[in-house]
């Protein structure tokens, strides 16, 4: 490699819109199946995309409780909006995956099973957000660090290339400032990207591992100047003050262990339809069942592991009943689990401030007003439990 | 996280409704120790949780009760028949931790099963432990589960063994009530006593106070919970309970560390 173009992990370049588009070509060159952001059924949503034109360029969504809205913006701008419906879950942690297959129980010996094989080219993420890198690094902590590793995630996962864009432009559910996710990535990626509009449409990109390096030779870039970074610097700095939300979240575990009979959740169960799309769009909700079907023509089995949801009144099922049968209950587990108990299960909050659980919610159920209004009224009890 | 196979060795009819089986490994064997589960799958109907009710060399021992889909397609199976297993997942009853104390068994119904194991591990090393009292409750005569077994461990001279039914049907000569009414007159001291209870939720919430009652510090009383399982370690999320997972954390518990959490509706 020339010398003049070897980077280092920590260096800082720049690149215009075109470079992008080499980005893509280059990871596209490097073996990866590129995922990306791309505009479709009025959302932003991710899904494999083979050229950079297929990224949501001029173009915002506005997001509020129980609102999403597609708007065209009066720039160029690739990133300028927050995250969409869809999460790097469903890519990871498929909604429906095939574990393994076994053929029909037959003479002397056991059927073998067959595992899935791993997936034929590892995945680059185009444009994770700081906040769903955070949520990556909490399923891991579910998915691979504890004392088993599931399999299946974990060959999805193995060698994923991250390209982090830093968020320049929060959306009105966001919270990350809050839960200290963003908007500015700090580790956990190999490129780095802040889009900056001012004095030219440019993109910053700070190196994060040596591959990061390597690829990022093949897309042609020129050394970052002061402005550069500090133009980059002000778009996240600026972010900060723009989120839609906030959350006060000192000590949140204990105030949700010490309020598990607080009136709120029955108040709250009053407008929650338990349809657990806060679940689906959660980056982090881990959830999954399992199924397990034979084909009746050969007596083959198949094992497949599905999203489940705090909210059905199935998840808790054991024999003689549904444990949590009220909703009241269900919504407590989502809320107390997602913000209190995921810290003493995995020594870390299950939440990173991306908001999907707040514009998906089909009523506009707001998870910082939910914990805003307990912490008001701590140690408050719900008098229908009292026994 | 595979399953192993497994043919079905012996089956032996407990209840009305609840078998138990003996599985020889076909091929890597799984070696659980006394309070862990197994996974076990039915080929092609489905998989549950099944705590290990046995301590049988080179073979798994469950007691299942058919209750669902798969728990009746497991207790059908004849032997020579194929299952799958997973595991050992789980916690064990403290049998190390109360060497030196008496040690007090309290089972409710199918709650048996796990403790059973653990009960002939204390007879198996007598010396290792006090007094040894076992207290059984089922809710019909017809819901004793192991009882040649349960007459062999009264015939011993060195344990006390009560029994105890919700409901006597005619014929029954043995005591009738609530399996928290053996414990006052136990003969344990419960200054140095470990307990070991397990059944229903609400008979081990009552046994934990009766045992408290009897002066016992609840973190030497041991219970068994029970949530739903789909994955067995700590990857699906469905036995939560408050801050733990009952497949990894558990499932004995010390009754001080859960108690507050039991007493929390619908947690």
């Amino acid at each position: 490699m020339d010398p003049e173009t070897r980077m280092l992990p920590g260096e800082v370049r720049v690149f215009d819109p075109a470079g992008l588009e080499r980005l893509v070509e280059a990871l596209v060159e490097a073996g990866y199946r590129v995922l990306g952001p791309t505009v479709r059924d009025g959302a932003i949503v991710l899904d494999e995309i083979a050229s950079a034109g297929e990224l949501p360029h001029g173009w915002t969504a506005e997001q509020d409780a129980a609102r999403y809205r597609l708007r065209r913006r009066d720039d160029d701008a690739m990133f300028g909006w927050a995250v969409g419906p869809h999460s790097w879950k469903q890519h990871f942690l498929p909604a429906r995956a095939r574990l393994w297959r076994a053929a029909a129980p037959a003479g002397q010996g056991p059927p073998t099973i067959e595992e899935e094989p791993p997936p034929e080219r590892p995945l680059a993420l185009l444009a994770a957000r700081p906040c769903d890198l955070h949520a990556i690094a909490i399923q891991d902590r579910v998915l691979l660090e504890g004392r088993y590793v599931e399999r299946d995630y974990a060959l999805r996962r193995r060698d994923a290339f991250v390209v982090v864009v830093n968020c320049g432009v929060p959306g009105g559910s966001c919270f990350c400032a809050s839960m200290g996710t963003g908007p500015r990535a700090e580790r956990g990626y190999d490129l780095a990207l802040t889009e900056v509009l001012d004095g030219g449409h440019r993109f910053v990109v700070e190196v994060g591992s040596a591959r990061g390096a390597e690829l990022l030779a093949a897309v042609g870039t020129s050394p970052a100047r002061e402005e550069d970074l500090a133009a980059a610097h002000a778009v996240t700095d600026e972010a900060v003050f723009r989120m839609g939300r906030s959350l006060d979240t000192a000590g949140l575990p204990e105030l949700l262990a010490a309020n598990l009979e607080h009136p709120r959740f029955a108040e709250v169960a009053e407008r929650c339809l338990t349809c657990g799309n806060c679940t689906a769009v959660c980056p982090t909700c881990f959830c999954t069942s399992v199924e397990d079907v034979n084909d009746l023509a050969d007596g083959s089995a198949e094992r497949w592991r599905v999203w489940d949801t705090c909210f059905s009144i199935d998840y808790s099922t054991i024999h003689g009943g549904s444990v949590r049968r009220s909703s009241r209950a269900r919504y407590r587990q989502w809320l107390t689990h997602k913000f209190g108990t995921w810290v003493d299960q995995f020594g870390t909050s299950g939440c990173v401030g991306c908001g999907r659980c707040i514009t998906w919610c089909p009523v506009g159920i707001d998870v910082t007003e939910e914990l805003a209004a307990i912490r008001a009224r701590d140690g408050e009890v719900d008098r229908a439990l009292a026994r | 996280m595979t399953p192993v196979p497994h043919r079905v060795r012996s089956r032996v009819r407990e209840t009305h409704d609840t078998w138990t089986l003996e599985l020889e490994s076909l091929a890597e064997p799984i070696r659980p120790r006394a309070g862990q589960f197994d996974m076990l799958y039915a080929h092609g109907v489905g998989e549950v949780p099944i705590s290990v009710s046995g301590d049988h060399e080179g073979a798994l021992t469950h007691t299942v009760r058919a209750v669902g889909a798969v728990t009746s397609a497991l207790c059908s199976l004849e032997p020579g028949a194929l299952v799958w297993v997973r595991g050992p997942y789980g916690n064990e009853w403290p049998l190390a931790e109360a060497v030196g104390r008496d040690l007090v068994v309290v089972a409710g119904g199918i709650g048996l099963a796990p403790l059973r194991p653990a009960i002939r591990h204390a007879l198996a090393h007598r010396e290792d432990y006090g007094v040894l009292s076992v207290a059984v409750g089922a809710r019909t005569p017809a819901d004793l589960l192991y009882v040649h077994e349960i007459e062999a461990w009264r015939a011993r001279l060195d344990a006390e063994v009560d029994v105890t039914v919700d409901a006597a049907t005619p014929g029954w000569r043995g005591r009738v009530g609530l399996v928290t009414k053996l414990i006052p007159g136990a003969p344990f001291d419960p200054e140095n006593a470990v307990a070991l209870v397990c059944g229903p939720e609400v008979m081990m919430i009552f046994v934990v106070r009766a045992l408290v009652e009897r002066g016992m510090p609840a973190s030497r009383i041991w219970i068994s919970l029970e949530r739903n399982m789909r994955c067995g370690v700590g990857h699906c999320g469905h036995c939560q309970l408050g801050p733990t997972l009952i497949c990894r954390d558990g499932p004995v518990y010390r009754a001080d560390e859960v108690a507050r959490l039991l007493e929390v509706r619908e947690l």
